[in-house]
């Protein structure tokens, strides 16, 4: 285990918010590495901290104190631009409401983390239709998001988190707004990716979720209640 | 670790120009989507813009006609007229008596022995009287003047030709009209050849010759132009040499009204001064001015200088462009805060968009940039529409009101890029109020 370099290592990571005179502790004290590969699920009861660290790990915000890897790099102290570039490069999101832009049809919300990226338009557009295609909206390239269920709107969010190829996914509630035969299916998609490979991190409140997820975390009250390995 | 590595060399080529071509084409996209919002927001540039055309326009064409009068004058002239002094005309109405007022011969003397640069001096009687032809009658000045009258005034001879030094030394009868009159006296036949009748005395038609324009103290005031004796302006004057002028009429003139007589002698009723050099005119004027009123005990005469009524129209003109000027400064700068607003409002109502934007990868200036664009593209269409209209209704203004317009070239590009920089300079506190926002509050947002 010890020469296995993390893909993204928390360090006695801590989150506190101010709010008025009201100090939240939100994370005390998070450590956690995670090893290429992981589809990792985080699981607890609401208020224990676990959308707190799902935005840190997705570098939309900074730790308090502690240090945050990723991918070999302290992101912990980076600025604003940098945050966002490594958003682009090295994470995809998952969102539970799917967080589509909606002038946008399927091709181009696949697109616009290519185009952050300054790829050129051919070549975005040819890998945006691939990831389309890749997870089954091969005949709804443009489509509006309206025009798709939800199960639909989710595989285009899949593909959106795919396409610049990242370090790791983050999801979270993935199929939170889905009926279960479409959460089914896409937790079948998860399975795919996972087989191939990926490192996912899921913040979920769903146990079959937490059953497919090769190690489910535990958080309670900002900190690390269990953190098991399944099979 | 391939992957790492690949990773960490930052593989954002710069966004250059395709991608801000790009941006702007997502820009149009979204402003499309809200099309209803987008015109409305944008009427404030386009009224502003258009205005302010139409209006530079307007001005152009008033004061280009006042200049085109002005010109008219000839710019080297000082015009001399008799005027009745104000303090004579209160006399006791039952009485009869004779005034004796205006410019004299002597003056005329006085002015080429003492002025040498100058090399015209022209004499005109000027007389009001109605003129006849057969059933056809018109109220018109009759001017006895020089042959060479027209060349000074800028007349254009426009059938026949004027009269010669010969005819006005034998005093013979004949006359040039002016276009309006002869139009009004001979409607069908040709005028030349034909004879009107002034009084008991007949003049044959040897000329027709444009209107023209009559020196007034008010003619340097745009604004000014509809009181004053503008109305004047429109008389039309039939031409007779001088020297006939004096044998027929005299030099006295009489006018009866309910039980008084009234005369007045004025020897000459105008008096073109012509100076070589432009650069003189000004000095010449104030010998002029000075001879005058040396020799003159009333006031009695009136100096005209087309060229210092040329500099004060030049002047009015700069005060009206001034005006125009804040005037469309204000309206810009309220479509401008028209823009602000909705895209405040825009940025407000897309603060999810933005948070997904920024969670995949999009930086704070990439926000910037895209609502930036918008706003400038918002301003520059209403800044296009705007001089479009602005050039079209200075089109319909001439075509139906008769009132001269003239869009200067340059009076479109600067209300174009005063727009576009207002909509640049308006656009940029929304933008940055965007590209602030808390990507974790952003995608929070319902």
């Amino acid at each position: 285990m010890t020469d296995v370099p993390y893909i993204a290592a928390l360090e006695e990571v801590t989150k506190t918010y101010h709010m008025g005179t009201v100090t939240l502790n939100a994370l005390q004290g998070i450590t956690v590495n995670v090893e290429p590969g992981e589809y990792i699920a985080i699981m607890g009861p609401s208020g224990c901290g676990k959308s707190t660290l799902l935005n840190l790990l997705g570098c939309l915000d900074r730790p308090s104190s502690g240090r945050y890897l990723l991918g070999g790099d302290d992101v912990s102290m980076m600025d604003d631009d940098e945050l966002s570039e490594i958003r682009g490069t090295r994470l995809g999101f998952i969102f539970q409401s799917y967080n589509l832009i909606q002038q946008l049809n399927v091709v181009e919300n696949i697109e616009v983390p290519l185009y952050y990226q300054g790829l050129p338009a051919e070549e975005s557009r040819i890998i945006a239709t691939v990831f389309a295609e890749r997870v089954g909206l091969g005949d709804r390239l443009y489509h509006k998001p309206f025009e798709l269920s939800g199960g639909q709107q989710q595989r285009v969010g899949i593909a959106r988190a795919l396409v610049n190829d990242p370090l790791v996914i983050l999801a979270d509630e993935p199929t939170g707004n889905l009926d279960s035969h479409s959460g089914t299916e896409i937790l079948a998609l998860f399975d795919e990716l996972h087989r191939a490979g990926k490192t996912m991190i899921m913040v979920t409140h769903d146990d079959d979720i937490g059953r497919r997820a090769q190690r489910v975390i535990r958080l309670r009250d900002g900190r690390v209640e269990e953190d098991i390995r399944n099979g | 670790m391939d992957d790492l590595a690949r990773h960490r060399t930052a593989r954002r080529a710069r966004i250059g120009f395709a991608g801000l071509w790009r941006t702007i084409k997502v820009g149009f996209k979204s402003l499309w989507l809200h099309r209803l919002r987008s015109l409305l927001t944008v009427l404030g540039i386009v009224f502003g813009v258009c205005s302010v055309i139409a209006m530079l326009a307007v001005g152009e064409g008033a004061s280009h006609e006042a200049q085109e009068q002005i010109r008219k004058l000839g710019s080297n002239n000082i015009i001399v007229h008799s005027v009745k002094p104000t303090d004579e005309q209160k006399v006791g109405s039952q009485q009869s008596y004779v005034i004796e007022y205006g410019i004299t011969y002597l003056d005329v003397e006085r002015i080429r022995q003492t002025i040498p640069d100058v090399t015209v001096v022209v004499p005109g009687r000027i007389i009001r009287e109605r003129v006849w032809n057969a059933t056809q009658h018109i109220d018109a000045e009759i001017a006895g003047t020089v042959p060479w009258y027209p060349e000074l005034r800028n007349l254009v001879l426009l059938e026949g030709r004027y009269f010669t030094e010969v005819e006005m030394n034998s005093r013979k009868n004949v006359c040039v009209l002016s276009e309006p009159m002869a139009r009004r006296l001979f409607p069908l036949t040709p005028p030349i050849g034909n004879n009107v009748r002034v009084g008991s005395d007949y003049y044959k038609v040897i000329g027709v010759i444009s209107q023209e324009a009559v020196a007034t103290a008010a003619m340097g005031n745009i604004a000014k132009q509809e009181n004053g004796r503008s109305n004047s302006a429109a008389t039309p004057r039939l031409y007779i040499p001088l020297t006939a002028a004096k044998s027929r009429f005299g030099e006295i003139l009489v006018r009866r009204s309910s039980g008084s007589m009234e005369a007045e002698t004025v020897e000459l009723h105008e008096l073109i001064v012509q100076v070589h050099n432009q650069n003189a005119v000004e000095e010449t004027s104030k010998i002029v001015e000075e001879l005058f009123s040396r020799n003159h005990k009333k006031k009695d005469y009136e100096l005209i200088v087309p060229l210092e009524l040329l500099r004060q129209a030049e002047r009015t003109k700069q005060i009206f462009n001034t005006v125009l000027g804040a005037i469309a400064a204000i309206s810009l700068i309220v479509g401008g805060i028209g823009i602000m607003n909705i895209m405040l409002a825009s940025v407000t109502e897309r603060t999810r968009e933005i948070g997904i934007r920024r969670a995949l990868g999009a930086k704070r200036r990439d926000i910037v940039i895209q609502f930036l664009i918008e706003t400038v593209i918002l301003s520059g269409c209403g800044g296009i529409i705007g001089v479009g209209l602005g050039v079209l209704i200075p089109y319909f203004i001439t075509r139906f009101s008769e009132m001269a317009t003239i869009v200067t070239f340059w009076s479109p590009i600067i209300a174009f890029s005063i727009s576009a920089t207002v909509g640049l300079v308006f656009g940029i506190y929304p933008a940055l109020r965007a590209a602030n926002m808390d990507p974790v509050e952003a995608l929070r947002h319902e």
